[in-house]
């Protein structure tokens, strides 16, 4: 069911594999109607297509158009990476191109064919729904193949233009209504796809929501003008829609499956869904060769091609959450903001793009280097974004690497190992941070973790900083923290949050909620409680001053004491403590300070939970919040957390994923941002600061 | 990287008698433990009770489960069988724990198998409590007791093995599959301010010799794993067959930091070790 490529180009590889095949198409368009303009095709996909139907393929590439460069055009420069191979054709060419191949193999094309309801196959051995994203033979399912639809926040128009573009460009422009994008790629000599798209509000503010078709494409025309040339936009029969995710539980059911478009989207800025959709077809004919059992054949097309299609579906999704929030980055300058959009998806890092486009990523590099040393001339080269200084108000700090002291909970009595600071030192980090360092006796996580409440301990640290500032050009801060219900654990070696056996001191808490089940109950901590904590907090912040810390940062993550406040689903305070966002900072604000005040000229940054990573907590908007609320108090840098605030919380460790937080707390609020969370290479962090997603990453040593 | 070997503990048709033989055989060449997988509803030996025999058979070598479905038993009694086991065995043993792939071996059991995630996390803080029981540690070999390991490949397990075992235990594939699960098990360690890193630990199948023996080793496969319906063909396909195939399979897992690869047979024939054996000498 579906005369588009998917069914086409099923149906023709399905009678090329056994002329005995009865193979019928139903299409309930007439031959040559079509929606959309063009087709875009990346290089990889065509060697599956050569082996699967080499003629097909050879027209197929006769008729492409096909580029080798981005081009990003923002606030009036052209910014282009290369290496980039797509090809473009037509979608009127390619169905003509499979729809005579059909008849050639003698498919059987029924046009102007709707079927209602499966019933009339039920001669069939086979029945495949390739009739897009609005699928009546899914339909006819549902229950079975479990479709889950999500609405993309964003309007979008396809439109054409006789402008040749020679890449595949992006364009950004802003008026008084809002931000605009367009995505232009050619597709024949002279034609090429024009898609606009906005967020709801700037539409609304254009009037776009109540604007006919002509309208629209005037309004479009007249806000990208410069960049058609004098060319108009042309319309195929088009209208602003939200873009449309399309995911099945299931691909097939008895003897129906879906491919293409009836089974999954991906968002349009990836890449066309034809590519997927046509790759599905080889796939499914690859099964059905395999397996004479048509059940097998079904169950391995779709584990050969659901894995693949949502891999392809979470790149979509992050190039998708992107587009629909440019306005975000208008602030950046154009090649930072260019390189952040070419590497949008996760799948395209620093490293991939130095290879597609050396010139192109040496540009990014001096220009980066350049706007982080504060110079008026662009350098004629210069090291990898990973290796460029940052200040952190008056700060200086040799590179975008951070790390942590690994943690060996070895401590006697407050007092640090000798060594661990120069350890970590030695790594070639610009920014060093302590293991947490405890504000009192009691605010220790272990009996094994360092303090800074006596002037012993404030000794061995000075003399630790001495030997580890000998061997590196590091800056270091000093993480205070108060463990609140997570203290009076074992040392973290057999495991966390155990409680320990003997000496057992008391816990507080915002309220009396034990960590785990196995923890002790913490005191609900009242006024004086409060006090003497505040107090702790500035004595450490004026010991680590006097020891020669550089900095401090204040840990508020994590399920320890700051945190307790901050979270809805450990404070449950009734005083002026708890409550709304507000009541619940307000703690957490006294205790920064506090330590602010202390400090004297140290920056003093915070370590933010920007999620629970559980039902009811906090969530990002809340965190760009809070974050706004320190930075308004002389907050100096944010470092990007998540979860532990309570032990059920539910994690994710997939990689960049924690950048996605340090990405809004940083575009939003402003602040100097650590990003935390996989990142293992210098890659990683290659990509995550040239980008603009963080200013240095906490990297795993 | 340390090469461990599989006990053919769940290949029907073997004799106990070939185990203990392959056991001292094992403890003879250079490997550096037996690991054993767990099933309730299949021909195979029960893991502990196996490794229990063995360790009266063998002086050197390691022993642990990859793993042993830990929901599947009562905290307690799984918690006394590896401090006996640990005592046995001199201080041989590690417990591998995850919550099991198969519905059958829960229904088998009369345990839900709802909630198996929470109840393993649970599980794992009760054996640690079990274990420093003073009348406990008077048995242990060791004071700390076995070194615990945690499989699975969910967000959760990664978790669940950060906050209270020493270490991961990876369930198969491709090299670059661990490294991925590998970065995941590190992260999550990280993140929850343990120290060091986590022990890894991997396993692969193998079947070495000739057409009819690698066939018979396919179909082992096809058979154990038939419970995962048509991806059971995809975990066939896995299979090391070739001294080639184990020397890359072994330096792949090294590269990506994999501590102790064990390397489980499909075939129970004797000569599979000295065949295994021949193909980590080029490794």
């Amino acid at each position: 069911m579906g005369g588009g490529p998917a069914g086409l180009y099923l149906s023709l590889l399905l009678k090329k594999a056994d002329p005995d095949h009865e193979v019928v198409v139903f299409e309930r368009n007439p031959p040559g109607a079509t929606y959309g303009w063009g087709v875009v095709f990346s290089d990889r996909t065509l060697t599956s297509f050569r082996e699967a139907d080499p003629k097909t393929y050879t027209q197929i590439t006769d008729d492409f158009i096909i580029w080798d460069a981005i081009d990003v055009r923002y606030r009036d420069e052209v910014i282009r990476c290369g290496g980039q191979v797509f090809s473009g054709i037509s979608r009127k060419a390619l169905l003509s191109i499979l729809t005579e191949r059909c008849e050639e193999l003698g498919v059987g094309l029924e046009f102007e064919h709707e079927i209602v309801g499966l019933t009339a196959l039920s001669d069939f051995d086979l029945v495949v729904g390739a009739d897009g994203i609005r699928s009546s033979v899914r339909a006819a399912h549902e229950d079975a193949f479990r479709p889950r639809f999500d609405d993309g926040s964003s309007r979008y128009i396809w439109l054409g233009t006789r402008h040749p573009f020679d890449s595949f460009t992006f364009v950004f422009r802003s008026n008084e209504d809002g931000f605009f994008q367009a995505h232009a790629y050619p597709f024949d000599g002279s034609f090429s796809t024009f898609i606009v798209e906005c967020d709801e509000a700037s539409w609304r503010r254009a009037g776009l929501h109540e604007a006919d078709e002509a309208t629209s494409i005037a309004y479009c025309q007249e806000l990208f003008s410069s960049d058609l040339g004098g060319h108009r936009l042309e319309s195929n029969n088009s209208k602003w829609i939200n873009f449309i995710t399309l995911k099945n539980r299931k691909w097939h059911h008895e003897n129906v499956v879906l491919l293409g478009d009836a089974a999954h989207t991906a968002h349009f800025s990836i890449g066309s869904g034809t590519k997927l959709a046509m790759e599905d077809s080889i796939a499914l004919v690859d099964s059905l060769e395999t397996h004479r059992d048509i059940g097998a054949a079904l169950d391995d097309y779709q584990l050969e091609r659901k894995p693949r299609v949502e891999r392809f579906q979470e790149a979509a999704r992050q190039s998708q959450t992107y587009f629909e929030n440019t306005s975000r980055y208008v602030h950046m300058e154009p090649m930072q903001f260019a390189f952040h959009l070419l590497s949008r998806s996760g799948r395209i890092d620093y490293d991939d793009l130095r290879m597609r486009d050396p010139h192109f990523v040496g540009s990014v590099d001096r220009w980066f280097l350049r706007q982080a040393s504060d110079e008026r001339l662009t350098p004629a080269f210069a090291a990898p974004p990973a290796f460029a200084p940052i200040h952190i108000r008056a700060l200086p700090v040799s590179n975008r690497v951070a790390v942590n002291v690994d943690p060996s909970y070895s401590a006697v009595e407050g007092v640090p190992v000798q060594g661990e600071l120069e350890v970590a030192a030695r790594t070639g980090a610009g920014l060093v941070f302590t293991d947490v360092i405890a504000v009192s006796e009691r605010a220790r996580i272990t009996p094994g973790c360092p303090g800074l409440y006596n002037d012993e301990q404030r000794e061995v640290w000075r003399g630790a900083l001495g030997r580890a500032r000998a061997v590196s050009t590091a800056s270091f801060i000093a993480t205070l923290s108060h463990s609140g219900p997570r203290g009076a654990t074992r040392p973290r070696t057999l495991g966390a949050d155990l409680p320990l056996r003997h000496g057992q001191w008391g816990l507080v808490a915002a309220s009396p909620l034990p960590y785990t089940r196995r923890s002790a109950v913490p005191e609900e901590m009242g006024r004086a409680h409060m006090t003497e904590v505040l107090e702790d907090f500035d004595a450490a912040a004026r010991r680590a001053s006097a020891a020669g810390f550089d900095g401090l940062e204040l840990n508020l993550a994590h399920g320890y004491l700051l945190s307790t406040f901050l979270s809805p689903l450990t404070n449950h305070r009734s005083d002026d403590y708890g409550g709304g966002l507000e009541s619940r900072l307000r703690f957490p604000i006294e205790v920064f300070e506090a330590v602010r005040a202390a400090a004297g000229r140290m920056p003093v940054g915070i370590r933010l939970g920007a999620s629970d990573w559980a039902r009811g907590g906090i969530d990002l908007e809340d965190a760009v919040d809070v974050a706004r609320r320190f930075e308004e108090r002389g907050c100096a840098f944010v470092r990007a957390a998540a979860g532990q605030t309570v032990p059920g919380f539910t994690p994710r460790y997939d990689p960049y994923f924690l950048t996605h937080y340090a990405d809004r707390l940083r575009n939003e609020v402003g602040l100097p941002t650590i990003a935390t969370g996989d990142i293992a290479t210098i890659d990683h962090v290659n990509t995550i600061v040239a980008g603009g997603r963080a200013d240095l990453c906490l990297l795993r040593v | 990287m340390n090469v461990g070997v599989g006990l053919p503990t769940s290949i029907p048709h073997i004799g106990a008698n070939r185990l203990m033989e392959w056991a001292q055989r094992a403890e003879a060449g250079s490997f550096s433990s037996l690991g054993v997988v767990d099933r309730l509803r299949y021909e195979c030996y029960e893991p502990m009770t196996s490794l229990a025999a063995v360790a009266a058979a063998t002086e050197r070598i390691g022993l642990v489960t990859m793993v042993v479905i830990g929901p599947l038993r009562n905290d307690g009694v799984l918690a006394k069988a590896a401090t006996t086991l640990d005592a046995m065995s001199n201080g041989r043993f590690t417990l591998g724990l995850a919550v099991g792939a198969r519905g059958d071996d829960y229904d088998a059991s009369g345990i839900p198998a709802a909630g198996r995630g929470n109840r393993l996390t649970e599980q794992l803080v009760e054996i640690r409590m079990h274990w420093e029981r003073a009348e406990t540690q008077r048995m242990l070999a060791r004071p700390h007791g076995p070194k615990l390991l945690v499989g699975g490949m969910s967000d959760m397990a990664f978790l669940r093995m950060a906050r209270y075992a020493q270490g991961y235990v990876h369930g198969g594939g491709p090299p670059k599959t661990f490294a991925r699960a590998a970065d995941r098990a590190r992260t999550a360690w990280s993140e929850l301010g343990r120290t060091g890193q986590p022990a890894l630990w991997a396993q692969g199948y193998f079947a070495l010799g000739d057409d009819a023996t690698i066939d018979r080793g396919l179909d082992y496969m096809r058979d154990y794993y038939a419970f995962t319906g048509p991806f059971a063909e995809r975990i066939a396909e896995g299979l090391l067959r070739t001294p080639q195939a184990v020397a890359q399979f072994v330096r792949g897992y090294k590269e990506a930091g994999c501590d102790e690869v064990v390397l489980l047979p499909a075939i129970g024939d004797l000569d599979q070790l000295d065949r295994l054996q021949d193909a980590l000498s080029g490794a």
